[in-house]
């Protein structure tokens, strides 16, 4: 398979995923480039989530460099938002887990 | 008064003596003492009193009763000694020491005044000449000359340029930053050194250039891969939050209650879609990754026999597999290599060996063994991995219906072939029957060369690599193929078999009988040693039922019995334990693969008497088959 098929596919799967509400994919400027959210709220998700997924990482790598933050989960009442950062992109899924 | 009364005294006895002084003196003759009107009228008696005269230092004007204010003492106290100096006279002299500090002073400025006397004008080179002093400026004629002098009117000039272009630039200098950027460098410098390596290769060069431009270029999705991983993994976690939780943690505690009992808890299933119709014909643990496992799909049923499948699961992921490997015929077996991860050996039903390489992009595998290069002419039933050989190439042994242990070994780009042995079915009756079909075999764990073949006939061959013609000895083990022969992982000697005879048997290779046999009322598919006790296995039926043994514990009887799957007419084909977790997978002839947990019965420990600390290792385990072998072994002697 090719290695854009095989992505695309598991983004899919994760879309169609028992619970999930939403996926947005974000690039390194903060602006979301795919999403199955509307726009609104796609947009204060991701200007939201990136500066945190930013503190966050800054955090972690300040108390030791060779470090690196794999993934971020903020679970509330309602749901749970998970951000898995890369060196260049943000994906960042909400999920009922409870579904 | 006293002085001049002294003296008259005197000059009193020398007028009674008068006449021995003599008349010479003229000055002396003619006068006549006269007696002074206030002098002293004193009797003889005080008259001859003598008076001492002491001549001391001491300064009479000197005051003698000097008080002063003691301000310590509060009061008025004399002095004790008084200064008894009295100068008569001062004069201050000029002179000085010509060494003295103000000597060499005055000579330096003499040096000076002379050396530059020559410059002086006319009238003062006389002044000066005498003098060999500076002039010192002092108060009383001292003039100072001062002038003013013309001041220039103050001009200002000044342009005006474009101020340069401004931009605002803020970042953070966090220590990870600057990590960064030194590791950035240092991979340049290394990027840097490996082309001044390369530098007559330019045709790749240019090649490499081009690819780098089409890269950038592309959708930048495919960056995402990694992080769609995690993301799939955390939602699939949230899903099966239970089930982690319980493979984690859960623990049974009711089998304090039972005593001899387990159970087994059902974990995670996994399934693929288009792996449906295949039944579940390998099944494989990874070494190094301990999540990781290989599931190989195709048909034990001769007459369906179609395509097959290579996939590779994660307990992270039960909803979809990690690698995709679909193939043209069923497998039927495979083994992963224990040091590296990703060489996978697989066995096909058309009798090929393919070893595909999980690091490769790729689908298709790295070696294929075709017609020429000596494939099997049967159904290839298992493959195992062996240590590299004397050339350090890797090599597997597959043993087939065709009757041949086959060698494999990987050389640079091909696999070449070594047949080791070949199975042959004793001549009865001077007719030379046809070559026994091998349906399993095992290596033995720690000495290299012996291995043990089990065959369709239903006997037990154990072989050795060195001789390809004879086998070191033969055991008829059951009446029906031999499904799967395993050496115990502690006990050197023990060895188990199971048969679609429905029964599982359990070896010293070194008695030709079984040492225990247990009936399980069904066809058997796979029988498995633990991993972590020398005396517990499990046996999987084609009843859909897990049968769980432990000899030290019941000698007999299964400790647990459990079916596993929901419908009845799935028959269980595959078992086997994770190396570290307490878990086994099972596969199905659905396609299935099921993961359930052992309860604690099943995992028990030899108890050591209280006091005693509890030894750990295989000696353990070891001992406490020996301990059951023994009790075995002895009646046979006696009988014997």
């Amino acid at each position: 398979m090719l290695p854009k098929a095989e992505v695309e596919e598991t983004l899919k799967r994760i879309q169609t995923h028992k619970g999930v509400i939403g996926t947005i994919v974000v690039n390194a400027e903060g602006i979301p480039i795919r999403t199955t959210l509307d726009n609104s709220t796609t947009v204060q998700y991701a200007g939201l989530l990136h500066q945190l997924t930013m503190k966050a990482r800054s955090t972690v790598r300040d108390i030791d460099p060779q470090n690196d933050l794999t993934f971020l989960r903020i679970r509330s009442k309602k749901h749970e938002i998970m951000v898995a950062p890369d060196k260049e992109y943000l994906l960042i899924v909400i999920q009922n887990p409870s579904e | 008064m006293l002085l001049m009364s002294v003296w008259s005294c005197f000059f009193g006895q020398d007028e009674e003596d008068g006449t021995e002084t003599g008349e010479g003196d003229e000055w002396m003759q003619g006068k006549t003492l006269i007696k002074p009107l206030d002098q002293l009228d004193l009797t003889e008696a005080e008259l001859k009193e003598e008076f001492t005269r002491i001549l001391t230092a001491n300064n009479p004007h000197a005051p003698q009763n000097i008080v002063r204010y003691s301000f310590k003492e509060r009061s008025y106290k004399p002095i004790s000694s008084v200064d008894q100096l009295a100068v008569h006279f001062v004069l201050e002299g000029n002179l000085l020491h010509q060494d003295s500090d103000e000597a060499r002073r005055q000579r330096a400025k003499q040096g000076d005044v002379e050396e530059g006397g020559g410059e002086e004008r006319a009238d003062s080179v006389e002044s000066k000449a005498g003098k060999k002093e500076q002039k010192i400026t002092n108060q009383f004629n001292f003039s100072e000359r001062a002038s003013q002098t013309l001041n220039n009117p103050l001009r200002e000039r000044g342009c005006q340029t474009e101020p340069p272009p401004r931009a605002n630039f803020s970042a953070t200098a966090n220590q990870w930053e600057i990590y960064d950027v030194y590791l950035e460098v240092l991979q340049k410098q290394e990027k840097n050194k490996e082309k001044a390596k390369a530098v007559p290769k330019k045709d790749d060069d240019k090649g490499k250039k081009k690819m780098m431009l089409v890269e950038t270029q592309s959708d930048d999705i495919t960056k995402v891969a990694k992080v769609a991983k995690i993301i799939e993994r955390m939602v699939n976690q949230n899903t099966f939050d239970d089930i982690a939780q319980d493979f984690k943690y859960f623990e049974d505690a009711s089998d304090e209650y039972r005593e001899q009992e387990g159970t087994l808890l059902p974990l995670w299933k996994f399934q693929y879609d288009k792996a449906k119709r295949l039944s579940v014909t390998a099944l494989c643990w990874n070494e190094s990754y301990k999540d990781l496992f290989a599931v190989g799909l195709g048909s034990y049923d001769f007459t369906k026999q179609g395509r097959g499948m290579l996939v590779f699961y994660s307990l992270k992921n039960s909803t979809f597999p990690e690698y995709i490997y679909p193939t043209t015929s069923g497998i039927l077996c495979l083994d992963i290599h224990k040091h590296l991860p990703y060489l996978v050996a697989v066995g096909f039903y058309d009798g090929c060996v393919a070893v595909y390489n999980l690091k490769e992009e790729t689908l298709q595998p790295i070696y294929k063994s075709t017609a020429k290069s000596g494939k099997h002419t049967d159904p290839v039933w298992q493959v195992k991995w062996q240590k590299d050989d004397m050339d350090n190439n890797h090599n597997f042994f597959s043993v087939s219906s065709d009757g041949r242990v086959v060698s494999w070994t990987l050389v640079k780009n091909e696999l070449v072939f070594t047949d080791i042995i070949k199975l042959i079915i004793e001549i009865f009756d001077n007719v030379c029957r046809p070559a026994a079909c091998g349906t399993s075999f095992d290596f033995h764990k720690q000495i290299d060369y012996l291995f043990l073949v089990g065959t369709e006939e239903g006997k037990i061959h154990k072989c050795s690599k060195a001789y390809s013609s004879q086998f070191l000895e033969t055991y008829n083990a059951h009446n029906m193929a031999v499904d799967a022969v395993k050496w115990n992982h502690f006990h050197t000697k023990v060895f188990i078999s199971c048969s679609s005879d429905w029964t599982v048997k359990i070896w010293d290779h070194t008695i030709k009988t079984p040492m225990f046999t247990f009936d399980l009322n069904a066809s058997v598919g796979d029988v498995a040693w633990s991993p972590y006790s020398s005396t517990v296995f499990a046996a999987v039926t084609t009843d859909g039922k897990v049968h769980t043994f432990d000899l030290s514990i019941n000698k007999y009887e299964a400790i647990c019995q459990q079916p596993v799957v929901a419908k009845k007419k799935t028959k269980l084909t595959h078992i086997e334990f994770n190396p570290v977790y307490p878990i086994i997978i099972v596969g199905d002839d659905r396609g299935y693969v099921t993961s359930l947990k052992l309860s604690p019965n099943l995992r028990k420990k030899p108890k050591e008497k209280k006091g005693q600390e509890l030894p750990k290792g295989p000696e353990v385990e070891i001992a406490k088959m020996e301990k059951l072998l023994s009790l075995l072994r002895e009646p046979e002697n006696s009988n014997a």
